[in-house]
């Protein structure tokens, strides 16, 4: 059976991948190599990992503006999470995800870095808000 | 959400195709923060270095740019954060031009809709600071917070493309701290020391960012008592806090105009404090910094120097010279950078050697190359925000009060 997790109606379209997940939390500015497609902050939980064509899961949205570009900047390249699932979104990354169509929940009815692990394989379906695990639809 | 009948004729492309776009995307973000309608802004200030455009975003602002006017010129005044490069002083700092043409490219693009390149994120002390309850749609976390809290102004963090957006729409969703609900205090911090420095002003920010859970957090902070903080020691303070904690209000109980009393700050009872102890700031400043006394790189900005801190900074370097193997950058706005040519400040800053630079920040300047082409690994700052973001680029940062950076600048080691 599909275990579908409720949360905020998001942004972008719905989309179909594996996990990256840590308890730590998000900015795509201070935390990321964007070039090379790694987190680089040195206390990040992540650092190190490769987030290109994951599904991120984190738990909130941190400082820096730049997001808001960086988003659209790095799908162009093909440098790109697939999906971001975030306790608590800002606007930063909200007008981010508007900006790039890219797939963005946040909210959900359970702690989403503890719900889902690095390797779950899930189906993301910002329209609804739900995240399904093993890529079955609700 | 509910439009009005002037939203709904640009939801409807009577005013091209640009504003049609960008408030579908507004309303995309409104309807994620469940706003009710929209607010009109009296100013937006936008984001946009070309390190964080890349060439997908300038190539976007120059597509806008080719519209024709009537589609594509601002609604209302919009000024810029600053820039990835300094247009004059570029070369003495080995920024590659590559970046530089970039910017050139984006900075052509904005002049094109009409945006007022100010290029500072220090609009607040230097360009037009807000009123209290005026609606904004500012691009700079320090900006934002500083705007919020010091002035009783209402702006969320707006992206440079929401900035955008609200410059060529003349509004923005009303979500976040346009409402009077979310503007109420979440947090109660208490200070027993006060900071004395504008780097333990930040290192307390950072104090106060770290417990930050999400964006709506609101800390009310007590127990600064005594003479009004500066302007310059909020600004750090702010910035430190928004950059550690994305936080974009905080009330200062008897110094921030939405905080005369504690009561006044929260809904209901005051609830019980987190306490910020007698050593903690000094432990904060400790745990940055160094293995070793090494040093490459000082850097004054994040957020860019009013025209005191630019008198402080040239005070500390009359009469000295830097040492031969580190590089002192010093980065303003052009206004202050002006202002500080014409009293003679810059000239005794560069006299000592350091390079002061204007209309921009440090992190935002491809700051992982500009460490590369320098050999520039080891950083110090005054700047708890800078310290807090710039090990990201590589870079091993060291956070210090002014004075011993340029002592340590001097000595061509840390002191």
């Amino acid at each position: 059976m599909a275990t579908v997790i409720q949360g905020h109606a998001g942004i972008g379209p719905a989309v179909s991948g594996e996990v990256l997940a840590a308890a730590d939390n998000f900015s795509a500015r201070y935390d990321l190599d964007r070039i090379n497609g790694v987190f680089s902050r040195p206390a990040h939980k992540l650092c190190g990992e490769s987030y290109v064509g994951k599904v991120l899961v984190l738990n909130a949205a941190k400082g820096g503006v730049a997001t808001a570009w960086m988003l659209r900047e790095m799908t162009s390249r093909d440098m790109a999470p697939l999906a971001l699932l975030l306790n608590y979104a800002n606007p930063i990354i909200a007008q981010g995800a508007a900006f790039a169509e890219f797939p963005l929940i946040d909210r959900f009815e359970t702690d989403i870095t503890a719900a889902i692990s690095t390797g779950d394989q899930v189906r993301v379906d910002p329209a609804a808000g739900t995240v399904a695990i093993n890529g079955e639809a609700s | 959400m509910q439009l009005t009948e002037h939203e709904k004729a640009i939801q409807a492309g009577e005013m091209g195709p640009a504003r049609q776009r960008a408030l579908a995307q507004q309303i995309e973000v409104g309807a994620f923060f469940d706003a009710e309608d929209f607010v009109p802004v009296t100013q937006a200030h936008v984001m946009a270095d070309a390190e964080s455009l890349g060439e997908p975003g300038v190539q976007f602002l120059e597509a806008l740019a080719a519209m024709p006017a009537d589609q594509r010129k601002v609604r209302i005044p919009t000024i810029t954060d600053p820039r990835g490069a300094d247009f004059k002083a570029y070369r003495r700092i080995n920024h590659d031009p590559a970046f530089v043409e970039l910017e050139r490219r984006a900075d052509a693009a904005f002049r094109a809709l009409g945006v007022l390149m100010t290029d500072t994120c220090i609009n607040y002390q230097t360009m037009m600071p807000p009123v209290r309850g005026e609606h904004l749609a500012m691009g700079d976390t320090g900006v934002v917070i500083y705007s919020n809290s010091v002035q009783g102004a209402r702006t969320n963090y707006e992206g440079g493309p929401s900035a955008l957006a609200a410059a060529l729409t003349g509004r923005t969703p009303r979500y976040g701290f346009h409402l009077d609900e979310r503007r109420r205090g979440t947090v109660r911090v208490e200070v027993r020391r006060r900071p004395e420095t504008w780097t333990e002003w930040g290192a307390l920010g950072g104090l106060v960012g770290r417990r930050m859970a999400s964006y709506y957090e609101v800390p009310v902070i007590d127990g600064i008592d005594g003479p009004a903080p500066t302007s310059d020691d909020l600004k750090h303070f702010g910035a430190a806090l928004a950059s550690y904690g994305s936080t974009a209000l905080f009330h200062m109980v008897g110094v921030t105009p939405e905080a005369p009393c504690l009561g006044a700050a929260f809904d209901g009872a005051p609830p019980p404090p987190a306490v910020i102890g007698e050593d903690d700031i000094t432990d904060f400043l400790a745990g940055h910094g160094a293995a070793d006394d090494a040093l490459d790189v000082v850097v004054f900005a994040a957020p860019q120097l009013s025209l005191l801190e630019m008198e402080r900074c040239a005070a500390l370097l009359r009469g000295r010279q830097i040492h031969g193997d580190v590089a002192l950058l010093v980065a303003t706005n052009p206004e202050n950078k002006h202002a500080a040519d014409r009293m003679g400040l810059t000239r005794t800053m560069e006299d000592a050697g350091a390079i002061v630079l204007e209309g921009v920040c440090f992190y935002q300047m491809h700051a992982r190359e500009l460490g590369e082409a320098n050999g520039w690994t080891r950083l110090m700052t005054n700047s708890a925000k800078l310290a807090n973001i710039i090990g990201g680029y590589g870079y091993e940062p060291v956070l210090a009060d002014m004075e011993r950076c340029v002592d340590s600048a001097v000595a061509g080691r840390i002191v």
